[in-house]
């Protein structure tokens, strides 16, 4: 089902510095073998001698003040170890520092709820026991005495400021801003209609990677230093937020981890759980261990951005030429901003989406609410803002009666406009969207829509075609932190490895990334082996991350697409470092130049005599234990490199909020065909086509792969996956149980093609491309909508669409648009 | 008369005969990781949805966050550690590899174990009974595509 379609067409892009070789191939992954065999080293496979387990104490109610906290009958428990209660908490640490200006910036974050909680689950105190069935039976003698208050769970219930959820701050708007790009006034008076859409929303759900988070933690208290074996995906910036809390230094954190069992984004807000267990473990002076319950994870650990976009108004000419955009974006970021504000900024990387829109005017606001804060989720913040602009699209071709494949392609920035600078500007670096487009259509045969159609009716079933055309912008510039807060001192990006020859000639590969599966071992392999002249299985690349290796920088681990252009950019820079130090070593035995010496086949020799050659195995043991052999002028060779690669980023303009906030720009354009069942609301997904452009493929396996996950995980969130809420606040999907994530059977087939159009930006011409930009639930939307347009021409307007949910738009249709004419 | 907390078992895991006094609440899954050290066996709900603690137990696919440990006395559990007992991977385990049917590898095991059930039953499954052979299973990486692909090509029944 899969097939490979390269353009050659017009490709801006420098000729690549590595040779062809490894890089571009699907050679075997080096992690596969452990894993496969029940091998890997995931968190909560580490043990150590008297570790104790930590449950926490969550709060049963959405929002109440906590009057009396009563750890004393869990203490006479036998074999339970200690406590941690919030005023603990408050008194041996400081709140978390928070990224926005007021009034978010007052916002008071500790690891435990600190005399109020505000949302289910949230951590109130923790036991700690000689087993994890012990600690919870312990936990339940914690007696906790709420006064319950109000309860916000909408966005727009919280706007109104009737009740607070933190006082400090006196508001429940944690960010507010208007970016204006360009003269939407202008754009209006030059249209031909003005396209109205009251609301639409994009609904709350998350990854839910299938390993819970977690650590095991050791307080060392000669050096004053916790030692952290757990899943935190980033950190760095982990770091930079506990190190301050605790009141030490980052010297003092350590962080390991070897196999991670995914992660997307979940796993970066980790600091208030890993704060406690920190305490813990100096308080007991024993390990402590904490695993997450599925249940907890669901309720109280991260949950990707829900954002209502109100007041929508698109001018466009007769044609299909979209003008300009307005809107006004809610999003809900639960009850701590944590990551956030900085989801008020990451969409704007994407502003106009796929298109040539000059005229963009959005008024952003984010507010708290009595759910489960959220956390950077798989396609963060962009995914939601590009919802909005193929819907946008989509409702715009249906009232005007065009042809969304046409409007599409006239809006689309074209091929030649490459790069292009978007009205905030952000640079897309490649890729040809009407191609991508094309391909996609004759995967799924759309020169015989009309056909199904009919045939789909002639079974009573109402069939619906849909595109969703989107970006995956990787490589951040966190300079764009600062539109948000001109306080903030973050900007540009890093990432670093280090490369060395050992002494009987092993190259070692370590890694500031925090992989969760995407294949680092193996894709770093492929970049040294052809720089060195090796093959991949000559290459070892440690396992997982250690802040030991010194191979971490500010902005170390993996999320935001970013691996293939900062990751293996690193890999990249400090292997060329190796390749010159080892021919300089060569070079100096042979009395030659380093510009005489080749590497081929694990051996440095001279190019002139391919029989006067050096064994890696020889250069190491000189360097490393006969260095009194070399020449002077070659003695401070250490045949251990490190490299910083860092992206060639500005600081963005704050008056105009104007910039290059990412680097790369991967490109996906999926499309599908739905057939819904009139009497039940029931639909199937029976055709569906993914095309992806993420530049030069390193791996090309690893790269299908990353696009079928992605679309899996779309595809859950356009048909099942929601965190709903009752009005108590109470999670109603708390489990796998009742949040249905794609099962096997419930996978359509998936027809992939590929399109490869280097950036010209990046070390190896690939882009970052892991998380997909939601694609699939674009498309899903377009096709439920263009479905039901023949039965009452209602607007899909949320991202997710359950069965019941397109139930109701058949019997209640909903068209919530106005076109006017200026 | 206080309850009676722990009982001696014998279980045969992987092919080895082990005694062992476990606390009469100890899930089957966190005898084999915690007591027996075996951690390929993952656990990642608390609900029984999600497989990846799947086990052979008396030839017959279980999860094992659902049973009891002393519910295992005098049973046969085979675990992801004794597919490959000498090294090598196994048809099965090479086609996952081949096929890039893993990514983060926290399902692996699980997924493996189903499989393997699966195929003892039916050697060559098509795609739909190998769909539903897999639906306790969860995957969060890989959207199913290449863990159907390499289950069918160990099993001869590849496209």
């Amino acid at each position: 089902m899969s097939e490979t379609v390269t353009v050659t067409g017009p490709l801006v892009v420098e000729p690549t510095e590595t040779k062809p070789g490894f890089a571009g191939t699907s050679v075997p992954r080096k992690e596969d073998k452990r894993l496969l065999q029940g091998e890997g080293v995931f968190f909560d496979d580490v043990k150590r001698h008297g570790m104790g387990y930590v449950h926490f104490v969550r709060s049963p109610y959405a929002h109440a003040k906590i009057v009396a906290i009563d750890v004393s009958k869990a203490l006479e428990l036998n074999g339970v170890y200690g406590t941690l209660t919030g005023d603990e908490v408050a008194i041996l640490t400081d709140p978390f520092f928070e990224l926005s200006v007021k009034p978010g910036a007052d916002i008071k974050d500790y690891a435990l709820a600190v005399g109020r909680v505000r949302h289910v689950g949230e951590p109130v105190a923790a036991v700690v026991a000689s087993s994890r069935e012990l600690a919870r039976d312990a936990a339940e003698l914690v007696e906790v005495e709420y006064e319950p208050l109000p309860v916000l769970t909408t966005a727009e219930d919280a706007l109104a400021n009737e009740t607070i959820l933190h006082e400090d701050a006196g508001s429940n708007v944690v960010w507010q801003g208007v970016f204006d790009w360009g003269d939407f006034e202008g754009a209006v008076a030059e249209a031909d209609h003005v396209v109205k859409i009251e609301r639409l929303h994009f609904d709350r759900f998350s990854s839910t990677p299938l390993e819970c988070a977690g650590v095991l933690v050791e307080f060392n208290r000669g050096t004053g230093q916790w030692t952290m074996y757990g899943n935190h995906q980033m950190p760095g910036i982990g770091a930079i937020w506990m190190a301050p809390a605790l009141r030490t230094g980052i010297d003092k954190l350590r962080f390991v981890s070897q196999d991670i069992g995914g992660a997307f984004g979940n796993k970066i807000c980790l600091h208030p759980q890993f704060v406690a267990c920190c305490l813990l473990a100096r308080k007991l002076n024993r390990p402590v261990q904490w695993t997450e319950w599925r249940t907890d994870q669901h309720t109280a650990n991260a949950h990707g951005n829900e954002r209502t976009f109100l007041d929508i108004e698109v001018p466009v000419t007769n044609d299909g030429t979209m003008l300009g955009l307005k809107v006004r974006a809610l999003d809900d970021c639960g009850a701590f901003p944590r990551y956030e504000p900085l989801g008020c900024i990451i969409w704007a990387q994407v502003t106009p989406g796929c298109y040539r829109w000059r005229n963009i005017r959005v008024d952003f606001t984010q507010v708290c609410t009595n759910k489960s804060p959220v956390s950077p989720n798989r396609g963060y913040s962009r995914m939601q803002h590009l919802w909005l602009t193929e819907r946008v699209i989509d409702i715009v071709a249906h009232e005007l009666e065009l042809d969304p494949v046409e409007v599409r392609k006239r809006n689309y920035v074209r091929a030649d406009e490459m790069p292009y600078e978007t009205p905030n500007g952000c640079v897309y670096d490649s890729g040809d969207y009407a191609r991508g487009l094309d391909i996609a259509l004759e995967l799924v045969g759309y020169d015989t829509l009309d056909e199904k159609r009919r045939e789909a009716e002639s079974r009573g079933k109402l069939l619906g075609f849909g595109i969703g055309s989107t970006l995956d912008s990787g490589t951040n510039n966190f300079g764009q932190s600062t539109l948000l807060n001109p306080e903030l001192q973050f900007s540009g990006n890093n990432e670093v490895a280090t490369v060395k020859l050992d002494i009987f000639g092993e190259i070692v590969v370590t890694l500031g990334t925090v992989p969760q599966g995407q294949g680092h071992e193996t894709t770093a392999s492929q970049v040294v082996a052809d720089i060195l002249g090796v093959t991949p299985d000559d290459v070892t690349v440690r396992a997982g991350h250690d802040s030991y290796w010194n191979s971490h920088a500010g902005f170390s681990g993996t999320y935001a697409s970013q691996f293939a252009v900062t990751g293996l950019g690193a890999v990249k820079g400090a292997t060329d470092k190796l390749a010159h130090e080892i021919k300089r070593v060569a070079a100096g035995v042979f009395g030659a130049t380093p510009d005489d010496i080749e590497l081929v086949e694990g051996q440095a020799r001279l190019k002139a005599n391919a029989e006067a050659a050096i064994p890696f195995m020889g250069i190491g043991a000189i360097v490393n234990a006969n260095n009194a052999i070399l020449p002077e002028d070659v003695r401070d060779v250490t045949l251990n490199c490190r490299y910083v690669y860092v992206p060639p980023f500005q600081l963005p303009d704050k008056e105009r909020n104007f910039g290059n906030l990412t680097l790369t720009y991967a490109s996906q354009v999926h499309v599908c065909l739905v057939e819904i069942d009139p009497e039940t609301g029931v639909y199937e997904i029976v055709d569906y086509a993914a095309v992806d452009d993420c530049g030069t493929r390193i791996h090309p396996q690893i790269v299908e792969g990353q696009v079928h996950g992605a679309t899996a995980q779309a595809l859950g969130a356009a048909t099942h996956e929601i965190f709903a809420y009752d009005e108590e606040g109470n999670l109603l999907t708390p489990n796998f149980y009742d949040y249905h994530v794609p099962h096997a059977l419930d996978m359509p087939p998936l027809k992939n093609a590929y399109l490869e159009s280097p950036s010209p930006f990046t070390p190896l011409g690939a882009k970052g491309m892991g998380e997909g930009g939601g694609a699939g639930i674009h498309a899903v939307c377009a096709a439920l909508q263009d479905a039901l347009w023949s039965q009452g021409k209602s607007t899909v307007w949320r991202s997710c669409n359950p069965y019941n949910q397109v139930w109701e738009h058949l019997r209640n249709p909903r068209r919530l648009v106005e076109v006017t004419t200026p | 008369m206080e309850p009676t907390t722990s009982r001696r078992i014998t279980v045969t895991v992987n092919g080895e005969a082990i005694e062992y006094d476990v606390d009469a609440r100890r899930l089957l899954v966190h005898f084999l990781r915690d007591d027996l050290s075996l951690t390929g066996t993952h656990v990642g709900c608390d609900t029984g949805n999600c497989g990846a603690c799947s086990v052979i137990y008396n030839g017959v696919l279980a999860k094992s966050c659902m049973l009891l440990a002393v519910q295992a006395d005098g049973a046969t559990v085979e675990t992801v550690e004794g597919l490959s007992p000498d090294g090598q991977l196994t048809a099965l385990q090479q086609a996952f590899s081949d096929h890039h049917a893993l990514q983060c590898g926290y399902c692996t095991p699980g997924m493996l174990m189903s499989a393997t059930a699966l195929l003892r039953e039916n050697a060559s499954p098509n795609e739909e009974e190998i769909r539903k052979a897999l639906q306790g299973n969860i995957c969060r990486c890989t959207g199913y595509v290449n863990i159907v692909e390499a289950i069918k090509s160990a099993s001869g029944g590849e496209s």
